[in-house]
Parts: C-alpha cells; sequence; structure tokens
C-alpha cells in the first residue's frame, strides 16, 4: 500500500471535500474535456481512458469519433463483438443524421442489425474500399485484421480495449497512426483456450490485453479515467468502486434519493419477497439457500433465482429514477439474470419459462458486458462449489455481474461461501514480470461478500 | 472438466477399475516410437542424473551421469544421448513424398503451385509424464545455444559435436508438443487420460504408475488400492516399490542409496587420480554401482511407458488422427530444412508476431481437434451433446423450401426429433457431416410441434414447417424463450440447411436427409478457420515496441551483467 489506504478513500470519495458538494456532472465534463483536449491536440500516439461501469463511455466515444470527424480528420473505429459495432453506428447516427458513416461488416448470412439499415447516412459493405471516403468507419478488431493494402487512418478510437487481446492489436495496429483506447479495467480479462504460460511476462505476451501491451510499450501515454457512474445507484458505486477498483474510486453520478424502487403488491413473507424488500430499501440483497454442496446448474437455486424474478414480476415493482418524471414499472426487459456458465443460464431459463415469464435476459457474466437493467438477480458464482478454481475467483467475473442495475441486485448464493474463500486462497503462480493485478478475485469476492452478509436474508425453499 | 468425465470418474470410483472416455484412440502412435525415460539429481536444476533411451523396448540404452556435478560428466552424458536420439530423428529425414502447396510468386506476385517435399513418416519420441516433457525442453534449452569446437575454435568450453544440434531438436519437439493434438513429442500420463477416466484426481493421475494401476489393475485388486500401493508402499529397505516416474527421484533412495554410492564413486576418482593402487578398479565398480542403481529406478518406469504404449495399441485409431499426423510430418520436415539451410538455432524467446502466430495456430488446432475427437468417436460426440453443443436425433419432416434471392437456392427445413438439449439461439449455426463424409451447414430455425403436444403457436405458413419462430433478436445474445415451450424428453428441431447441397436451384440427391435419418448436428466449426495474417517482424506496430532494432544481435540480449548477489 502506498499513502493512504485507497480503500478508505473509496469507500468515503466524499468526505475529503464535504464542504464543497461533489458535482457528478461538472467532474464528468472535466474528465471528457480533457480526454477530447488530447485525442484532438496532444502530441502523444495514444490516449489511454479508463472507464467504470456505466461511466458512459459509449457516450465519450461517439462524442470522441463526433468531433475527430468535425475536424476533418477521418477515422476508423475499433470495437470487439458486432453487438458492439452495431450499436456505436447507431448511436453515431442517431447523434448526427448526416454524418457519413460505414459498417464494415463480415461476408456472413444477417452480418449487422438491420437497425442501421433505417439510418440515410449509414452505408454497410463487407469490402472496404465502398467506405473509402466516409467520415466514420466502424468495424470488430476480427474484420479490421483481414484489410490489407489500404492507406492507414491518421486517427483510430478502439473501445472496449481492455477486452480486446494483445494479438488483436498486434493485427491491426499497422492500420492507423494514432489511437484512442477506451475500456473498464474491471470487466472480465481476454483469454485463450490453450496456454499462453510461456510468455508471460513479456511486453507482448498475446494473451495479455491489448491496454497492457501498449502501455508496457509506451509508459508515458496519457491515462485518464471516468469518475462518475450514471448506471451504478448510490447505493452500489461504493462497494463496487471498493471492491473492484481500489485504486481508482469513483462515485455515482444520482444521490441516494433519485433511485427508488417499490412493488404495488405487499410481501408474502416468502424469502424472495423478503429479499426483494431489503433490495428495494438498500439497493442490495443476498438470498441465502442453506450450506450445501451441489452441481452446477444446483436446482433450488436456480428455482430461487426463477421464483425472484417472478416476485418481482408480480408484485408490480416500479421504478423511480433520474430518466423520467414519472416513476416507470419495472418489466421483464429490464430485468437480467447473470450467471457464471451456460448451462446455468439455460437452467435459469428453463425454471422461469416453467412459471411462464418470458422477456427476461438471462446470460453469462461474460455476455453481459457492457449492458445495463434496472434490476439484476445473480447466481453467485461459488454458490455450492465444492472448490474456487481461478475461473470462479476471476474478479472481473464479479465485477461485471455486480455492476449491471440500476436500481438494485439480488444475488442468490448458498451459505458457506467465505468459508470456501478461506480454504481456496488463490493459488496461481507469480510470473516475473507480470504486472500483479488488484485486488486479486479472492479479496474482490470477500469485500462484495462481506457487503452482503448486511442484506441477507436465509431462506429454506 | 466435462459432464461426461465427472461421469467416468463417478463410475470408475464405483467400478474399481478406469472407465473409457473415448472408443478410438486419438493420437498417433509411430511403429516405432523411441522412448526416453529421464532421472534428475535432487537439487540441482537441470542436472541429468541418468536416462534409459531407446526403440527397443527390451534393450533400452542406459545412461548416467555419475557425478551430477561435474560438468565434463554432464557433457559426457549429453554426447551419448545425442548419439542415441540424433540418429533415429536423423532415420526419417530422407524419405520423402513429393506434395504440391501454393506458393507465392516473389515476382509475380501470383500463388502458383509448388512440388515440396513432405517427409513420409516423422520420429516420435515418448516420455513417461508431462515433468519429461518439461525436461525435454530444458535440455533443448540448455544445449542449442552450445558451441562445439568445429563451430567455434576459440569457445572456451567447446560442447561435443551433436550436442547443440540435438538441443534445436529437443526444443523443435518441445514447442510442438505445445500445439494440441500434436504428436512428435508426448507424455504417457496425458495420452492414457485422455483415453481413460480414473477414479482419482487430475493430479493424482500424473503418476504413471497409479494411473496404469487404475486402467489395467493386478488381478482382482482394485484400482484405488492398487494405485495407492503404487504410489506409496515400500519394501522393508523403505524404498518405493514403484519409484517414480520422474524426472525427480525419491528422496529415500537419494539419501540410503545414491549418496553413498556417490561418495564411493568420488572417493575411487581422487584415489584413481592420485595413482593410487587398486584405484582404477575401484572406481569401475563404484560406477558399475552407480548403473546399477540408477537402472533400478529407471527400469520399472521403463516398463511401465510400454505396457501403456501397449494399452493404447488396443484402441483403434481415430480416422482423423492421420490428418492432423500429417501436420507433424510437415512440421518434422520444416525443422530439417531449417536446418539444412543453416538457420540459426531457435531463439530465446519468441518475438511480438512470433509469439500470436504460435497462439493463433495453436487455438485454431484446439479447436480442430476437439471438432475431430467429437467427430471420430461417438463417446466423445456424446459427451458434446450432453454439454448442450450438439444433438443426434432421427428425421421426422423434410420439407423444401428456396431462398428469396433473385436465382433461388434451396433452404429446405429438416424436423429433428432429439432428447438433446443443445444450447440453441434463433439462428444459430449449425454443422455436420453427410453420410459420404462431406461438410453440411445450417442454421436453426425453431421449435416444432410434437406430435399431440400443445402450448406452442401455431406456424404462420410462411415456412412450411411447422415453425415456432424464436423472438426475433439477432445479436448473439438472443434468449432461448422458443426452447422453453417443450418440456418434455423428446424434442422437434428444426433446421434450415444452408450449405453443403451443390450448387444447382435443386439440391444434389443425398444431400439432403431424409425421414427415418438419424442425423448428428454440432453448434461448433469442423474445420475452424486461421486467425488473420499478422504483419511482418520488420514492420511490428509501434503499440507492440516496434520492429526489431536492427543493431541487435541475432542472439538475443546479452547476458545480465554480474552482481554481488551472483556470488552470494
Amino acid at each position: 500500500m502506498i499513502g493512504a489506504d485507497p480503500a478508505a478513500a473509496a469507500a468515503h470519495p466524499g468526505r475529503a471535500r464535504a464542504d464543497e458538494p461533489f458535482d457528478p456532472s461538472a467532474a464528468a465534463a472535466r474528465a471528457t474535456a480533457a480526454i477530447l483536449h488530447d485525442t484532438l491536440h496532444g502530441a502523444d500516439r495514444g490516449v489511454v481512458v479508463d472507464s467504470p461501469p456505466g461511466a458512459g463511455k459509449s457516450t465519450l466515444v461517439v462524442r470522441a469519433a463526433r468531433e475527430l470527424a468535425a475536424a476533418g480528420r477521418p477515422l476508423m473505429v475499433v470495437a470487439q463483438t458486432n453487438a458492439q459495432v452495431d450499436d456505436l453506428v447507431d448511436r453515431l447516427a442517431t447523434a448526427d443524421p448526416d454524418l457519413p458513416v460505414g459498417r464494415l461488416h463480415s461476408s456472413d448470412p444477417h452480418p449487422y442489425d438491420p437497425v442501421l439499415d433505417g439510418h440515410e447516412s449509414v452505408r454497410t459493405s463487407a469490402k472496404i474500399a465502398d467506405l473509402a471516403g466516409l467520415d466514420i468507419v466502424v468495424s470488430t478488431a476480427a474484420k479490421w485484421a483481414h484489410i490489407k493494402h489500404v492507406e492507414p487512418w491518421r486517427h483510430a478510437i478502439v473501445d472496449e480495449a481492455y477486452q480486446m487481446r494483445s494479438d488483436a492489436l498486434l493485427a491491426v495496429a499497422g492500420l492507423f497512426e494514432r489511437a484512442l483506447f477506451v475500456g473498464d479495467p474491471g470487466q472480465l480479462d481476454p483469454f485463450s483456450v490453450v496456454g499462453a504460460d510461456q510468455w508471460a511476462g513479456l511486453s507482448y505476451d498475446p494473451s495479455a490485453s491489448a491496454v497492457t501491451t501498449l502501455l508496457a510499450h509506451n509508459p508515458r501515454l496519457p491515462q485518464h479515467r471516468l469518475p462518475v457512474s450514471w448506471r451504478l445507484p448510490a447505493s452500489a458505486a461504493p462497494l463496487v468502486s471498493h471492491a473492484f477498483y481500489p485504486y481508482t474510486p469513483f462515485r455515482s453520478g444520482t444521490g441516494h434519493r433519485e433511485r427508488q424502487l417499490s412493488f404495488g403488491v405487499a410481501s408474502d413473507g416468502s424469502g424472495p419477497d423478503r429479499v426483494l424488500d431489503e433490495a428495494a430499501a438498500s439497493g442490495w440483497g443476498l438470498l441465502e439457500l442453506p450450506a450445501r454442496r451441489t452441481p452446477r446448474t444446483d436446482p433450488e437455486a436456480v428455482a430461487a433465482v426463477a421464483q425472484v424474478v417472478r416476485r418481482l414480476l408480480d408484485r408490480g415493482a416500479v421504478a423511480v429514477s433520474e430518466r423520467s418524471d414519472e416513476p416507470q414499472p419495472v418489466a421483464a426487459d429490464r430485468i437480467a439474470v447473470g450467471t457464471a456458465h451456460r448451462d446455468q443460464a439455460a437452467a435459469v431459463r428453463a425454471a422461469l419459462a416453467g412459471l411462464g415469464v418470458s422477456g427476461v435476459t438471462v446470460d453469462t457474466a461474460n455476455r453481459l458486458q457492457g449492458r445495463e437493467f434496472d434490476v439484476t438477480v445473480v447466481l453467485h458464482p461459488l454458490s455450492g462449489r465444492p472448490d474456487a478454481t481461478a475461473f470462479h475467483l476471476e474478479t472481473g467475473r464479479l465485477c461485471v455481474l455486480a455492476s449491471r442495475h440500476r436500481q438494485a441486485c439480488v444475488v442468490v448464493c448458498r451459505a458457506g461461501v467465505a468459508e470456501l474463500l478461506d480454504e481456496h486462497p488463490s493459488t496461481e503462480p507469480v510470473q516475473l514480470g507480470v504486472t500483479v493485478k488488484f485486488p486479486d478475485g479472492w479479496e474482490a469476492n470477500h469485500a462484495v461478500l462481506a457487503h452482503l452478509s448486511e442484506h441477507r436474508v436465509s431462506w429454506q425453499p | 472438466m466435462s459432464l461426461i468425465t465427472t461421469l467416468a470418474r463417478m463410475e470408475a470410483v464405483r467400478e474399481g477399475r478406469a472407465q473409457p472416455l473415448t472408443t478410438v484412440r486419438h493420437r498417433h502412435l509411430s511403429p516405432r516410437p523411441l522412448a526416453f525415460v529421464p532421472l534428475t539429481t535432487a537439487g540441482e536444476a537441470g542436472a541429468p542424473l541418468g536416462a534409459l533411451v531407446g526403440t527397443d523396448r527390451d534393450a533400452p540404452r542406459l545412461l548416467i551421469v555419475a557425478q551430477p556435478r561435474d560438468r565434463d560428466l554432464r557433457f559426457a552424458f549429453l554426447a551419448e544421448l545425442a548419439e542415441e536420439i540424433q540418429p533415429y530423428l536423423d532415420s526419417y529425414a530422407d524419405e520423402v513424398d513429393l506434395e504440391e502447396r501454393k506458393e507465392t510468386d516473389p515476382e509475380t506476385g501470383k500463388k502458383v503451385p509448388v512440388q515440396v517435399e513432405l517427409c513420409a513418416d516423422a520420429p516420435q519420441l515418448l516420455v513417461p509424464s508431462t515433468a519429461g516433457v518439461a525436461f525435454v525442453r530444458l535440455l533443448g534449452r540448455s544445449m542449442r545455444f552450445r558451441r562445439t569446437a568445429e563451430q567455434d575454435p576459440e569457445t572456451p568450453f567447446p560442447a561435443p559435436a551433436r550436442v547443440p544440434l540435438l538441443g534445436r531438436w529437443l526444443t523443435h519437439y518441445g514447442e510442438r508438443s505445445r500445439v494440441p493434438g500434436s504428436c512428435l513429442l508426448l507424455s504417457l500420463t496425458e495420452l492414457l487420460s485422455r483415453h481413460w477416466a480414473t477414479g482419482q484426481s487430475n493430479l493424482e493421475d500424473q503418476h504413471l504408475g497409479s494411473l496404469l494401476a487404475w486402467i489395467d489393475p493386478p488381478e482382482g485388486a482394485p484400482g484405488a488400492e492398487a494405485a495407492l500401493r503404487a504410489e506409496s508402499e515400500r519394501d522393508g529397505d523403505g524404498l518405493l516399490r514403484c519409484p517414480p516416474a520422474g524426472p525427480s527421484t525419491d528422496p529415500a533412495f537419494d539419501n540410503k542409496l545414491l549418496a553413498p554410492a556417490m561418495s564411493r564413486y568420488d572417493a575411487a576418482r581422487t584415489e584413481a587420480s592420485q595413482g593410487v593402487a587398486g584405484g582404477a578398479a575401484r572406481l569401475r565398480l563404484a560406477e558399475t554401482e552407480l548403473r546399477g542403481l540408477i537402472a533400478s529406478q529407471l527400469r520399472p518406469t521403463w516398463d511401465a511407458l510400454w505396457h501403456g504404449v501397449d494399452l493404447l495399441r488396443s484402441l483403434p485409431e481415430g480416422a482423423r488422427v492421420a490428418d492432423r499426423w500429417k501436420r507433424d510430418r510437415w512440421s518434422y520436415t520444416g525443422h530439417r530444412d531449417r536446418v539444412r539451410a543453416g538457420e540459426p538455432p531457435q531463439p530465446k524467446l519468441d518475438d511480438a508476431v512470433t509469439a500470436a502466430q504460435k497462439l493463433a495456430a495453436r487455438e485454431t488446432a484446439q479447436a480442430q481437434l476437439d471438432a475431430h475427437e467429437a467427430l471420430d468417436d461417438p463417446l466423445v460426440m456424446a459427451g458434446r451433446r450432453l454439454a448442450g453443443e450438439a444433438f443426434a436425433g432421427e428425421v421426422t419432416d423434410v420439407e423444401m423450401a428456396w431462398s428469396d434471392a433473385k436465382v433461388p437456392r434451396p433452404r429446405p427445413l429438416v424436423t429433428i426429433r432429439t432428447e438433446d438439449r443443445p444450447h440453441l439461439a434463433e439462428r444459430v449455426k449449425l454443422h455436420r457431416v453427410t453420410a459420404d463424409g462431406r461438410a453440411q451447414s445450417g442454421e436453426f430455425a425453431g421449435l416444432a410441434d410434437l406430435d399431440g403436444a400443445d402450448g406452442a403457436d401455431e406456424a404462420d405458413g410462411d415456412h412450411g414447417a411447422d415453425v415456432v419462430e424464436g423472438p426475433g433478436d439477432t445479436d448473439g445474445l438472443g434468449d432461448t424463450d422458443a426452447l422453453s415451450h417443450a418440456h418434455g424428453p423428446g424434442r422437434a428441431l428444426v433446421v434450415r440447411l444452408t450449405g453443403g447441397m451443390g450448387r444447382g436451384k435443386e439440391p444434389e440427391p443425398g444431400t439432403v436427409p431424409e425421414k427415418g435419418d438419424l442425423v448428428c448436428w454440432t453448434l461448433f466449426e469442423h474445420a475452424p478457420r486461421g486467425g488473420p495474417e499478422l504483419p511482418d517482424v520488420e514492420s511490428t506496430p509501434w503499440t507492440h515496441g516496434g520492429p526489431p532494432d536492427a543493431a541487435a544481435p541475432a542472439q538475443g540480449p546479452q547476458p545480465d551483467p554480474m552482481t554481488e548477489e551472483d556470488h552470494l
């Protein structure tokens, strides 16, 4: 630890200047202005922006792209998935309907979201030549990697750069002269299905994240961060900041009163209802089932998750937020269920269908990255497990699951995870030359559990 | 660990013997492999103690280092090792097939076919355990940068001839063994645990003796008991009955037998060098004693290794193993050519581009291996089906349909009744192999009404078949609400065929499954594409450190300077 305890500062980021009220909009605007200044007028070849969950990363990318285009500097944008690319193009075209945007896509059938066809200024093609001369061309890293023999762009924006692997950056970096790298360092790290230990510690380890390699070779690049999460409510930002971003704390953009969740129907006293009440009151709820070792698709835990979602809908949840003056009903499309594994997601889907619920997003942490909901219900990655492997301890997995919500998050878990963690300290070998990442998953898990235990509802289904 | 492996392990516990994970052998086994069983010296990183090596199971060659702290003796050992292994490696170099390959003509830039040599077979190295593979790499690293007197007359400590060359080959084999599915260098523990599930943990499976005890337990003994004996049973002198497969030795052996014998050897050597009468004879005696001791530790592992080979040979080879072995032959031929062309030894560290290329190649190889194994082996495919990555069933209906394109293409809808529960969403791509071995692609089109089932909506007629359209999200994140309607043991899934039907408006005969056919669709690709082309090393981008410094020595950076700590 260096200097003051960052964790304490993160837990109470407002205290240091209690006399001066924190103005989230002003703080965010200052950060954005500095980023845009470095991007448009800086001398460095790269600018790195760290963004905590829901801090307006997409808004920043759209704004930076428009300003670069307006300055007469055509640019390429690199995102990681087709869904991200489509979303970005849609945002760009919505923000400025006259902006010529190219969507470079694969030659597969249904290569992009048909929504893009509704924008007049968006041109789509699988060939880069068709998009020549457009102000902005957007595509996935995988597609860009196949583009050869073109004049390099003077500018690029690399979105979700922390989820991009170093080797993917290697394949596209020849296409641009300078770039703005934007991403969330707390989400899931890129991974490889084969071992890559032999390159661990090398500055260009191909399995590391693009930003790690970039900064290892260019340590002097300006690094910025967005200081305000607009998604996370005031109840969640301190915990997520403290547990996952101990050295780079952030605040929520809204105060405690601005977001509220309430129900039209009173509690029936059951576990799911009590945990929903707790979550509505405090932003967090832990539905704790009796300790037991179970298969991954623990039928009781899966049923409990489905039951919580069912009750959430049945009780007519309504949410108050800064987005509208009237309380808005929390419909199925504003609810997500997050799991660690695909088979768990499949089991939850089946259980929800069994209760007649449809339209709720159920997916793994990997696929929920970058998405936002009012209420999330999470099946804890360590629930019912006999061991805590590196996969289940991964910081990013828990961070994604715990930071998708605007109102409240309910975690369903078997008792005994704290003991499980104590029995399984992380055993990953320390590799020479690899920067140790803080916090490690073990510590982050404990921090989250400790907080959740204050909002525990024990339930025997 | 997949669910089916967990089940197999539980069965193994119940049955008291290992259970098969496969019905065929998924790795190539050479008819004449070279077995290499090494031992290292405790407390002396990378110092070999001895090895059994050879292609004849009844006549291995025993090599020992009588005093591992003596570097001259170590070199002598490596020279002998090279004498044994190098001729074997070379013996495959000259018998070649001619293959046609497309290469870019440097003048015209066009792809032109050229005839290239491909070695008809390749040498295969077998070691007992993964630690043995790591030791092969270590030997390679320690040998390949040595210089022989012939290469450099000035070198102060010239290495024996062939030692640097063997180092390069061992490095190549060690590196190749990191490619999933490659078979140039294999460890028996990995081979056996790929094909059988034991009732012990993965960690315990790394003990060759206990692994074999589960797979082929001695008459009447339950696997767990036999494994325990193999791991820990000691004789009256406190020595393990089944010595470890190495390369580490058993400490009891080191302390009780090896250390005293080495002391006797050292004493005799001193006497012999001082010309004491009978010293030379005592030295020979001491060396013979050491040879006997080391052989006693090596021989059981040598026999276990061949026992494992026998077990594996009893399995028929998978249909696609030969395809993958051909890649190993290319790898061998490629290295042969590099050595012949006088290229320098492999660098200490990969550069950015090479590392990325290797990683991409290995990821492709892994995906290909997973697909090959499943296609070659119904038991492996069953595991993928259980994991929701494939489904098999009977075709209950085929409805012809065409695409909306100007020239309509056949897009038949095939209904399959299955009890599998694949992780499907609308438009998920599907793959299968037709009866005559051709690849066919399709996409998931929805659920069909099972006879008599209710609850599913009627189809709207556009598609002919009774298709219930799922939610129309195309972002790949789609949930599978469509699937959730059917809860019975059997479900009917509709697959729209999208390829593998020839070029015409009508599908070629035999390319569309017929009612009553048994088909198996997978969600994974069968011939995964490799990654994109990466830049040349000379054009490494600024994000990755830029082009390599032309002034830097080709041999890599200079060794670290000596510091005070080096002499502690």
